[in-house]
């Protein structure tokens, strides 16, 4: 049963080398030749001012804590769904009580308005 | 087998450090070269396709100088991105600036570890397969978010934070669509799911899940920041997102990555709702004999290839949606569409409705 795992190992280290590698080739390839205008940060032709890691939108800070609970759900859901034709109304009325209660909870983000983007 | 066993114990006796274990490495890798170079091949002249494709459908003729009608272009292309000089900003964080397009391109590649082409034909079989790929495909959304922030440029970042939120979105539709689907074949194996369509176009899952597969093919746009969905890039509103402080090779990583994955989600797509490498004509009488001979393999092919296409053309079909409306769209209009066709397979499957649920 391992032993199906050791592929994956070596993918991922395969991966790994096709991300390092390429760059490698790119580095002792490419010339280098750096200055200051072209190693700034890109602006539209005048110096950067500010931080560039500024503030932003507190939404996006939200759709990351609704992912959390919502790919628990999905993360929830799977084993369910692949035994679900065997559990019989036991399992479908188990599941219909938990999504119920994340539905509800979906009802009351919608209704304050979580999911506006404006 | 037994001819195997032999020959590596042969070279055991020659060269006392080749056991079975190196000898089962070299044959993974031997599949991983099988697999990852023609994979590589078709990201390369997947880029020269989409020039032309797009270029044919606004009138213009696309790449057709480098060598005939331009087939050389993509060699060309990486020719020339290795030469480029790599770009060291000077207020960039070097290390995760380098890390982010590995973080890219290696769950890409290993993805492909669990792809079924044909029956028997796959470099492991997992019982968790579909389990990994989501998994492993949502460590991708690192790479971005690494590239953003380690660029310390204003575009990256908003390109970044703009990704972030978005993956994540469409990852939940994703996973719940691709849920109904394990619900329905009982399996998250993907050589099982696909085994489950066998006999005929009929058993394939898109006629059950109609709207299952429209969502996860709308997702799969999103989550591969192809048009109409690519704010991400969105190279009219912040340059070039999360890619504008890459040059030459690093960029080049990200770009492959990017082909890669959507050439990933073409096949899913294919074995999830198209039944993988089962012919369109089994169970029809004529046909059937007619095409019998031509392997599953080919028949997988040719589905990706289609969905490859229909990505294409859906980029040169429709504009480029407001961000908003990308958000809205999958909180509002997926998300419940999808927890509720969880409810109809599942009272489906309890009532035994047929053909497909019993």
């Amino acid at each position: 049963m391992l032993e199906n795992y050791l592929p994956i190992v070596v993918f991922i280290l395969l991966g790994i080398a096709f991300g390092v590698g390429p760059m490698l080739i790119g580095y002792l390839l490419g010339p280098s030749k750096p200055d200051d205008e072209k190693n700034s940060q890109f602006e539209c032709g005048f110096p950067a001012f500010d931080d560039s890691r500024m503030y932003f939108n507190v939404r996006y800070y939200l759709v990351a804590i609704l992912f959390i609970l919502f790919d628990l759900e999905v993360a929830f859901v799977f084993p369910w769904a692949v035994v679900q034709s065997q559990l019989g109304w036991f399992g479908f009325i188990g599941m219909s009580i938990f999504l119920f209660l994340l539905v509800v909870g979906f009802i009351f983000e919608w209704k304050n308005g979580a999911l506006e983007w404006e | 087998m037994e001819l195997w066993q032999s020959f590596v114990e042969l070279v055991h006796d020659l060269i006392p450090w080749f056991d079975g274990t190196v000898a089962a490495i070299l044959i993974i890798l031997v599949k991983a070269v099988a697999l990852i170079m023609p994979l590589m091949l078709v990201v390369a002249y997947f880029t020269y396709a989409e020039r032309k494709v797009i270029g044919y459908m606004q009138l213009r003729i696309g790449p057709n100088r480098v060598g005939p009608k331009g087939w050389l272009q993509p060699i060309a292309d990486a020719l020339k991105l290795m030469t480029k000089e790599i770009i060291f900003p000077t207020k960039a964080n070097i290390y995760l600036f380098l890390l982010a397009p590995v973080l890219a391109i290696a769950p890409a590649i290993a993805v492909w570890a669990v792809i079924p082409f044909d029956e028997g034909i796959y470099v492991t079989n997992l019982d968790v397969s579909l389990l990994y790929v989501l998994a492993i495909g949502s460590i991708g959304v690192y790479g971005i978010i690494l590239a953003g922030w380690a660029s310390n440029s204003k575009y990256p970042l908003l390109g970044a934070i703009r990704s972030a939120s978005l993956l994540v979105s469409y990852e939940i539709v994703i996973g719940f669509a691709l849920v109904t689907v394990v619900m329905v074949a009982d399996s998250v194996n993907l050589n099982v799911i696909v085994e489950t369509q066998k006999g005929g176009i009929f058993n394939w899952y898109f006629i059950p899940l109609f709207p299952m597969m429209i969502v996860f093919f709308i997702s799969a746009l999103v989550e591969t920041n192809r048009a109409p969905f690519d704010v991400v890039e969105g190279e009219s509103e912040i340059v070039g997102g999360t890619h504008v402080e890459y040059s030459g090779m690093t960029f080049a990583v990200f770009f492959l990555a990017e082909y890669a994955n959507m050439i990933l989600m073409a096949v899913l797509a294919v074995v999830m709702f198209f039944g993988g490498w089962h012919s369109p004509f089994e169970g029809i009488p004529v046909m059937e004999s007619i095409f019998g001979w031509v392997p599953g393999i080919i028949w997988l092919l040719a589905k990706t290839t289609f969905f490859m296409f229909l990505y294409l053309w859906v980029r040169a079909t429709f504009p480029r949606f407001r961000y908003d409306q990308i958000m809205r769209l999958s909180w509002k209009v997926f998300l419940p569409l999808t927890i509720v066709w969880i409810f109809v397979v599942a009272l489906m499957t309890q009532l035994n409705i047929g053909p497909w649920f019993s």
